[in-house]
């Protein structure tokens, strides 16, 4: 009893128990952040972050309110991520498809080199929106670990819809297309 | 005409020499010096440890441009700092004007050390101590070597 109770060994020990709650400590602020699937699992609809950020060409600033009133599939993508290279043609296509029925894609371009994301954008033939979200603050906002990741977000801005990973037809037909009827 | 010659001569000289002087400065820096001293935003990590990750590869490519374009490192490092943040900077003395944040970036990690270091020696030097102050076995006395040889002639060893 008189070993275990010495103070080297506490010493140690508490080292590791640091070491231990450090890691843990670590571990739980690299979750990523899921309150809009627990929400809509739970038939909830959580009211999107307010978003402001530059537009990616042109200079000012755009922001989420600019389409209150409007169904707003709002995509988070980046030139050098290839899911985002496979997406963009179905994105492009479907903004022309809902932008006379109250409807817009909104880019927001993360993380990337703005010559790169331009080029990416003339390459695809993009019309819709983009903001740049240069330092990853919205990603952060919005629990985007990863990209592409699309949130749909309702004429009350109230996110409908997540898909982490590429958009497709499927998704966008299920999710997208019944918030533009009755318009 | 001599004279107009010799001018002639020494401005296609200075010419000449010009771009040569000018190719001598270029690059002023290189990729490998940069890259660790900045970040990759989406790894997570110095630039210089991100291998694979897509994001990595662009931002070289995008450092590689412009050090092919004669920029020097501080150049590159605010071009960097206009794409991603003040985040993409790896070094405490490069963000921002936070002077007192940048000296205890350095000082607390020293002081930890340091205290956790002289909390292990005391606790050493308290262990012994206390071992020394009568914590191990008595010192066998005469009676004891008597009984051990009385024992061990008992059972013939």
């Amino acid at each position: 009893m008189r070993r275990v109770l010495s103070p080297v060994p506490i010493a140690i020990l508490c080292v590791v128990l640091a070491l231990v709650a450090l890691l843990a400590y670590g571990l739980s602020q690299n979750e990523p952040d899921r309150s809009v699937e627990d929400a809509l699992a739970r038939g909830e609809l959580e009211q999107a972050p307010a978003l402001e950020l530059p537009k990616l060409s042109g200079g000012g600033k755009g922001s989420l309110a600019d389409y209150r009133g409007e169904v707003v599939v709002l995509n988070f993508w980046a030139s050098w991520c290839p899911p985002c290279r496979d997406e963009s043609p179905l994105l492009q296509r479907w903004h022309r498809r809902i932008a006379n029925a109250g409807g817009t894609v909104l880019g927001v371009d993360a993380l990337d080199v703005t010559g790169d994301a331009e080029e990416f954008i003339d390459e695809f033939d993009l019309t819709f929106p983009m903001l740049k979200d240069r330092d990853g603050v919205a990603m952060e906002e919005y629990g985007v670990a990863q990209l592409p990741e699309t949130f749909v977000i309702d004429r009350d801005g109230r996110i409908r819809a997540v898909r982490r990973g590429p958009v497709d037809e499927a998704f966008m037909r299920s999710e997208v297309a019944p918030l533009l009827e009755g318009a | 005409v001599r004279r107009v010659a010799a001018l002639a001569a020494a401005l296609v000289a200075l010419l000449s020499a010009a771009p040569i002087a000018l190719a001598q400065d270029c690059p002023r820096t290189t990729l490998g010096d940069i890259e660790d001293e900045v970040m990759c935003p989406v790894c997570g990590t110095p630039l210089g440890l991100a291998t694979e990750a897509p994001q990595a590869q662009q931002q070289r490519e995008y450092i590689q441009r412009l050090i092919d374009d004669c920029r020097s490192k501080d150049e590159i490092k605010q071009a960097l700092v206009a794409q991603f943040g003040e985040e993409v900077l790896a070094l405490p003395g490069d963000e921002g004007d936070d002077d007192l944040g940048d000296v205890l970036v350095y000082v607390i990690p020293a002081l930890g050390i340091v205290l956790a270091a002289g909390g292990i020696a005391f606790a050493v030097v308290r262990w012994r101590g206390a071992g020394s102050r009568g914590g191990g076995p008595a010192p066998a006395g005469a009676a004891d070597s008597t009984r051990v040889d009385t024992d061990m002639e008992r059972y013939d060893l």
